[in-house]
């Protein structure tokens, strides 16, 4: 019984299902400012996604995450505050800008393995910070950027009202679901899995380490700053608190709370502790204390996440059911001859 | 087919490989023995081209491969196992050995995107290629186990699918009996046996004499860094020099 419900979770026709709750959202939530946190909650997803190919998939721990969506977040916010651009020339030369400096810090940072990858890359995402805090000519310093343009409706639609954003965060979430549900199935998906495993094993298997590695690193930052472009246009003002360290620790936990390396976690991470957050808002800082001993609790019963560990649960009751099935048609065969030997 | 001519690598100092030069006949199981510390992992990662040897020639059929990059050298036909073999434990046995073809496949991103024919036809293929190894090893029962639900031996089998799963022309095993217990491993000889009757050529480390001496058309004994016998198995088993690598000298015992 249980175990039927929980395959049809897994049914390709059930993320219709979620698509058609996602489109009604708006239309049964109590207020505007939860609709608000759905679309910010769409975001962190997507560039959770980002996080989940290069860290989840290929398996090196990238800690400069948050900092390429600040990267997404300024390229957009200066582009049409600073020098008038409107919203989506600027939104495709975001992607373009975290793309390109993604390559580059990618082609360095993953000469290192493991451990001094993460310490690395954590120190990228540092430098990001500090030239958002610290370059005033640019990027205005502490005070941030002002008056970015919301995205251009091109009078069809007025994006400064939250139901229409909420939208647009959907479409981009599904598309980039879309995309990485395509890539994880692949070759090129298996490829990277195959480098999380293990690099001497890989190579040994004929692939070519730093193109796959710098190719999963590039469409991570890629969903990072389309992520950050999408964000600087729903605030519309960013500052450089937005590159602070603690947003990638966030989304690593989002990651590990929903499944690392899984199809699905992503969003069902985000999803969760977003709105867990926001039920004990009245707690303040003080959620941490709850928090932390959860995500110990998590970490050590079920490493694999909500999904990982619902996936593997899942696939062995199957597979148990089925070599079950398939004993008893083997001895119901034997027990047939038998009977057919004594006649 | 694979001929190599006074292999050296030292690190530092020290000579982990030296000056080794052998012949390995095309179709045949070539044994490198040798006791612990011999060199004989670091032979391995110099052919596969994991580690660049300081001197001396690796030629695989005519082609010298010695600084070739070890996906290159994957592509023209060295295929590996490992001691241990880490594969996604939570993935199903035939999830994990599709990615085995890939290196006989073009497509990249572009083809994702587009869902391109040709990453239909090449996963397809790679499913095949996959299924075959499976077969060819025994294990096509097990392909949609979990890799954490299989036991040790099912696994090794596994890392011989994989191997097998990038269409080899050579293959070295890194002591592909350790950890299974005497009847396993004779099930796991006649499969190296089997390999070696389909056109494969083996090399393979090991430790365990009784399956070297079944299997092994030559065998070549590695000390020290040094070659210090090779030939027949027979041959190599009375060899003074062998005996006196593993058992020591008589004066040592002596002393």
């Amino acid at each position: 019984m249980w175990l039927k419900l929980a395959a049809l979770l897994t049914r390709p026709a059930t993320k219709y299902l979620f698509i058609a709750l996602a489109l009604v959202f708006p239309l049964v939530a109590q207020n505007e400012y939860q609709i608000y946190v759905m679309a910010s909650a769409f975001v962190w997803a997507i560039a959770v996604y980002g996080l989940n190919i290069i860290t989840g998939y290929c398996g090196q721990l990238n800690l400069a995450h948050g900092g390429f969506f600040a990267l997404g977040a300024y390229t957009l916010g200066l582009l049409t505050a600073d020098y008038s651009w409107s919203y989506w020339p600027a939104f495709v030369a975001a992607l373009a800008m975290t793309a390109v400096v993604g390559f580059f810090v990618g082609i360095v940072s993953l000469r290192l393995k493991e451990h001094y990858f993460a310490i690395f890359t954590l120190c990228v995402g540092f430098i990001m910070y500090l030239l958002m805090d610290k370059w005033e000519e640019l990027t205005h310093g502490p005070v941030g950027v002002r008056n970015i343009a919301p995205p251009d409706g091109f009078g069809l639609v007025d994006f400064t009202e939250t139901t229409p954003v909420y939208y647009l965060t959907l479409v981009f979430l599904v598309l980039s679901m879309w995309f990485i549900g395509r890539l994880s199935r692949s070759l090129l998906g298996r490829t990277l899995i195959a480098i999380r495993n293990g690099d001497e094993l890989a190579q040994s298997l004929g692939i070519n380490l730093m193109r796959n590695k710098v190719l999963a690193f590039v469409l991570s930052t890629t969903f990072a700053g389309l992520a950050g472009a999408l964000y600087a246009g729903m605030v519309r003002f960013i500052g450089p608190e937005d590159a602070n360290i603690l947003h990638t620790f966030d989304m690593i936990t989002y990651l590990l709370v929903g499944g690392i390396g899984t199809l699905s976690g992503p969003l069902v991470g985000t999803m969760g502790i977003v709105w867990l957050t926001q039920s004990l808002q009245f707690m303040e800082e003080y959620r941490m204390i709850l928090f932390g001993p959860l995500l110990v609790l998590l970490v050590i019963f079920f490493p694999r996440g909500i999904v990982g560990s619902f996936l593997g649960w899942l696939h062995r009751r199957t597979q148990g059911e089925a070599e079950a099935a398939a004993k008893t048609q083997q001895s119901r065969d034997i027990t047939g001859r038998e009977v057919n030997n004594n006649a | 087919m694979l001929k190599i001519e006074n292999l050296t690598k030292m690190f530092g100092g020290l000579a982990a490989v030296k000056d080794v030069s052998v012949e390995f006949e095309a179709n045949q199981v070539n044994a490198i023995i040798g006791p612990n510390g011999a060199g004989k992992s670091t032979f391995f990662n110099l052919v596969g081209g994991a580690q660049k040897p300081s001197s001396g020639r690796i030629i695989l059929d005519g082609e010298d491969i010695t600084t070739l990059r070890c996906d290159h050298i994957a592509k023209r036909g060295v295929g590996r196992t490992f001691q241990t073999t880490n594969l996604f434990d939570q993935a199903s046995v035939l999830d994990n050995l599709i990615v085995g073809h890939r290196l006989r496949t073009r497509s990249g991103l572009w083809d994702v995107l587009t869902n391109s024919r040709r990453l239909q036809r090449e996963e397809k293929l790679s499913r095949d290629r996959a299924r075959e190894a499976l077969d060819f090893v025994g294990l096509s029962h097990v392909e949609n186990r979990f890799i954490a639900d299989i036991t040790q031996e099912e696994s090794k089998r596994v890392a011989f699918a994989l191997a097998l799963a990038t269409e080899p022309k050579i293959l070295l095993l890194d002591e592909p009996a350790a950890g299974v217990n005497p009847e396993e491993t004779e099930g796991l000889a006649r499969l190296i046996r089997k390999m070696v009757d389909h056109g494969l050529t083996v090399c393979l480390i090991e430790h365990k004499m009784d399956m070297i001496m079944g299997i092994a058309d030559k065998i070549m004994v590695l000390d020290h860094g040094e070659k210090i016998a090779e030939g027949a198995p027979q041959a190599v088993r009375e060899d003074p020099a062998v005996i006196e690598a593993y058992l020591g000298s008589d004066d040592d015992a002596a002393a």
